[in-house]
């Protein structure tokens, strides 16, 4: 006879992990997308999030295939490539209470879409926008993507001739206000930048560098575990704290440490790990990214953070209640406003 | 002494082949001249003295200086479409001559006397207007100044076609609204231009207005203007969109409707309009917020339509409702950006790779562009799938009368979405699962809390839950699905409307604004003896009263402003049985069809 499961551990939505599972990766093991959308799954029970107030989006190629593989139980669309951002800023409008989790990668973001990203930034639409970041197309088995450093070689693709774009360089020029950059080899970092991402006013880019190993893993690559492991230099030791949790932070040394209060009254912990690195300076950021770049650093953590600009749902005056939730009284103006109307055309 | 003329009858003054209440005038002028106020105030005086009267404004893909003309065709029976114009005002240098030698004989040039016109014609009258001389005295400057000049020929040409001066204020009111400035610095030239015609330019020619009663209780208004009102009336809260002649002017009303008509009672928005960085953008907002459970809108033309082809291929296959008005201009390519077409009919029925078939409307006048409105959006909820409106420029951006319009007959149709308790009441929930038999399915929105009811959206090969797959059998079943869907359509969307007359032999077949130059070609072979049958196709697919025309008729003719006949091609593949007889009269040169040439056209058909 079987003795009855343990009871899972349930969290204040009530739900248990397993509650945040999606269908089984069809990606290739090992592959960090995998681990970002494990990390996903803890976040969102770690957080307590109701899954139906979760939307999941994201374009076309491996990373965008993920979100079929975290979260279940909320609604998503996998779009097409480099559309998200468009798909994504009509679905926040039309419904503006919902977190939204936008899971992209390289070439969807950094070639064809990466007009749609930066025009997503400059309105600010309210969206983790997870850029899952492998240098590397691997669907279509191992071409350049536009984020390969100039000069690298590939087994089928030869070498790069083309310097790389940078997508955190190409936030901050768009405007946005929550630039991160981690690594899908460092899962705690991963999940408290997402957290905070999470929580941000308006659009939260999140560059994960997050290696393909079967096409872009080799160690001299800029995307690979080993590169990730060797160059790794975090800016911040960052971490999440809930609204309803008190902060409680080791090793606290004044004047290292700051506390960032996030849109819904959760916080982020910047313990510095560089003294004169000031997250608010965005000619700063510009500068530090491109000094890592040409000292071979992947430079990680939060590379800017201000949250003064509102979000497009903000500036749009709409009412409180989504739109895709107004009654028909308030959708079809009446028949005496018609009438007052046509007057004016007679 | 205006009053006594137009008291009178035409006899009395200009003998019996006066022409009261039924020509054509056109004004040649540069654009970029403020000439559009000056157009629009004679057109709505027409239309206020109760005459039958439609303006189309034949414009350049231009800002300023090149040439525009503005067709009014004044018509006591009614007829709208365009007719060549035996009144000329002559205001554009640069088409100075070629706009004389476009007129038929005993026409009228009212031309201005500052220009360098040879009166070469002596079968014309000649009506010079001295426009520096009689602007002399009028305290306005600059810009303003070279605005206020057109007004000098609404005066004349008010004098000599017999309007009053109290028609032109009010003519001038409605354009203005409330910006009294702007009427009185108008009006004060219009005063002394007619004035002045009055005690200069005896009039010897036979063309003049008189009052009539045939536009009481109607509106004049564009097509595009009335989309707009349709889609708001229809529920529209979200629209993404691009800049694009002959389009843009659906969405300023729209906007202008949506601050009006769409305020919450917290006084805010209920509504959201964003300007999109392209038309890849603007579809993909609509979609977003389609998916998402809000109606939603864009508006655009051939080349936004070519970009949409992606987006709304996704659409048509994830099932997601969308509302895509495209106000047909020339193309290919850039083509003629502001001529009117019936261009894209074949690329929007198929729009999207694979086997995709899009619900497409063709409006014909500002009361079905009201109509279709708002009837698309519950459409493209009933059907969970793109719903196009195909408009064109001509009805679109200019102004036509109609009837005011009616108040929806029916509530909003959200069609089948599942809340959360309907979904708990299921024993299971398949996104894509024909239910009904009727190859429509059930969907959920995100924000419904049941957690059976998320789906995930895909553009990739899917099973009835939505999850990927590959199996063959599961992509045939669906495609056929949709194909059913497809069919469940014919008997949705707006049935064609017949017009029979007894006898006739030769059916026509047609939609659009073709219906204007077909109708009064018509009346033309009727008064020669000639029946005809018409059928004005009002949506696609067709439904079964399309097929009873066809069967019902030995000879058929398809007309449509495209080269190679794109709807006929389409009616083949539908009825194959029938596709012989369909025969296309199909041309296209940017201009609307008149009755002429459609008589000339038929007449040739009917010879063969």
């Amino acid at each position: 006879m079987d003795r009855p499961a343990p009871a899972a551990k349930l969290n204040r939505a009530g739900l248990s992990k397993s509650d945040y599972v999606g269908s089984p990766s069809t990606l290739c093991k090992g592959c960090g997308h995998n681990s970002v959308a494990s990390q996903l799954i803890q976040i969102a029970y770690e957080l307590d999030l109701r899954p139906h107030e979760i939307i999941k989006l994201s374009g076309i190629g491996c990373s965008s295939k993920s979100p079929a593989y975290f979260l279940g139980q909320s609604h998503g669309f996998n779009s097409l490539h480099g559309r998200m951002p468009a798909l994504g800023t009509g679905a926040l409008q039309a419904n503006h209470t919902v977190r939204a989790i936008g899971i992209s990668g390289d070439g969807d973001t950094g070639s064809i879409g990466l007009g749609q990203f930066k025009h997503m930034l400059r309105r600010n639409v309210r969206m983790a926008y997870l850029v899952e970041n492998n240098g590397v197309y691997g669907l279509t088995k191992g071409q350049f993507s536009a984020t390969s450093e100039e000069g690298h070689k590939l087994k089928y693709a030869g070498v790069n001739q083309f310097p790389a774009l940078d997508l955190c360089l190409e936030a901050l020029a768009a405007g946005a206000g929550f630039v991160a950059r981690t690594f899908a080899g460092d899962a705690k970092q991963v999940r408290e930048v997402i957290k905070a991402g999470l929580s941000f006013r308006g659009t939260a880019v999140i560059d994960i560098i997050s290696p393909c190993v079967a096409f872009n893993d080799e160690a001299d690559s800029r995307h690979s575990y080993a590169y990730g492991r060797e160059h790794e230099r975090a800016l911040q030791d960052v971490g999440f704290i809930p609204a309803q949790e008190e902060i409680i932070i080791d090793d606290y040394e004044p004047g290292t440490t700051q506390i960032v209060e996030l849109h819904d009254g959760s916080r982020m912990t910047l313990r510095k790990l560089e003294a004169d690195y000031d997250a608010s300076n965005r000619v700063q950021a510009m500068a530090r990214l491109q000094q890592a770049d040409a000292q071979g650093e992947l430079l990680t953590g939060i590379v800017y953070y201000d949250d003064s600009r509102p979000s497009l749902a903000e500036v749009s005056g709409m009412t409180d209640t989504p739109l895709s939730m107004l009654p028909d009284e308030q959708l079809r103006p009446s028949a005496a406003a018609l009438h007052d109307l046509m007057a004016g055309y007679a | 002494m205006e009053a006594t003329q137009l008291g009178s009858s035409p006899t009395e003054q200009h003998g019996t082949d006066a022409r009261v209440n039924d020509f054509s005038l056109v004004v040649a002028t540069a654009n970029g001249t403020g000439s559009q106020t000056a157009n629009l105030t004679l057109l709505r005086s027409f239309f206020k003295m109760g005459i039958p009267v439609h303006g189309k404004n034949i414009f350049p893909s231009n800002i300023q200086g090149l040439p525009t003309w503005y067709h009014i065709r004044v018509s006591k029976d009614g007829y709208v479409a365009r007719h060549p114009s035996e009144l000329l005002v002559a205001f554009n240098p640069a088409t100075l001559h070629e706009d004389v030698a476009n007129l038929p004989a005993g026409g009228v040039v009212i031309h201005n006397a500052d220009l360098r016109l040879r009166p070469d014609r002596s079968d014309l009258t000649y009506y010079p207007v001295p426009v520096k001389e009689l602007l002399a005295g009028v305290e306005v400057k600059g810009k303003i100044k070279e605005y206020i000049a057109n007004m000098t020929y609404v005066g004349v040409v008010a004098h000599l076609l017999g309007v009053p001066l109290e028609v032109l204020e009010e003519a001038l009111g409605h354009h203005f609204g409330k910006r009294q400035k702007l009427i009185d610095s108008n009006l004060e030239v219009v005063r002394i231009a007619y004035e002045w015609a009055v005690l200069n330019l005896p009039k010897t020619d036979r063309f003049r207005v008189a009052p009539m009663n045939a536009t009481t209780g109607l509106i004049m208004m564009t097509g595009n203007e009335a989309g707009a009102l349709g889609s708001v009336y229809g529920g529209v809260s979200v629209s993404g969109w691009y800049p694009i002649t002959p389009s843009t002017s659906f969405i300023d009303s729209l906007r202008e409707y949506l601050a009006k008509l769409r305020v919450g009672p917290d006084g805010k928005a209920t509504f959201s309009v964003i300007q999109a960085e392209d038309e890849l953008a603007a579809i993909g907002m609509v979609v977003g917020a389609g998916w998402a459970g809000a109606r939603a809108v864009t508006a655009t033309s051939g080349p936004g339509i070519s970009l949409m082809a992606e987006f709304l291929g996704l659409a048509y296959y994830a099932e997601v409702p969308a509302v895509v008005w495209d106000i047909q201009r020339v193309g290919p390519s850039t083509g003629l950006p502001t001529r009117t077409s019936q261009g894209d009919v074949a690329f929007a029925y198929n729009l999207g790779h694979g086997d995709t078939k899009q619900v497409l409307l063709f409006p014909s006048s500002i009361e079905e562009c009201f109509e279709f409105g708002y009837k698309a959006h519950d459409l493209a909820d009933k059907l969970q799938t793109p719903v196009l409106v195909l408009s064109d420029l001509d009805l679109g951006m200019n102004n036509w009368m109609g009837k005011p319009f009616e108040y929806p007959d029916a509530p909003l149709d959200r069609g089948k979405v599942l809340n959360a308790e309907e979904v708990a009441a299921l024993p299971e929930f398949g996104r894509y699962k024909d239910v009904d038999g009727d190859g429509v399915p059930y969907r959920t929105l995100p924000g419904n809390e049941n957690p059976r009811a998320a789906w995930f959206g895909r553009g990739t090969g899917h099973d009835e839950q939505a999850r990927y797959s590959e199996r063959a059998e599961d992509w045939v079943k669906n495609m056929d699905r949709l194909a059913r869907k497809f069919d469940t359509a014919r008997a949705l969307v707006p049935a064609a409307v017949v017009d029979e007359q007894p006898g006739a032999k030769l059916g026509i077949i047609a939609y659009g604004t073709t219906r204007y130059a077909i109708e009064e070609a018509r009346d033309l072979l009727a008064a020669r003896g000639v029946a005809t049958d018409f059928m004005r196709i009002r949506a696609l697919p067709i439904g079964p009263e399309v097929e009873e025309f066809v069967a019902a008729h030995e000879r058929l003719v398809v007309i449509e402003m495209n080269r190679d006949g794109q709807l006929t091609a389409i009616l083949r593949d539908e009825l194959p049985v029938h596709a012989a007889k369909l025969k296309p009269i199909a041309y296209l040169d940017g201009m609307p069809l008149t009755a002429d040439w459609v008589v000339g056209r038929l007449n040739a058909h009917l010879g063969e």
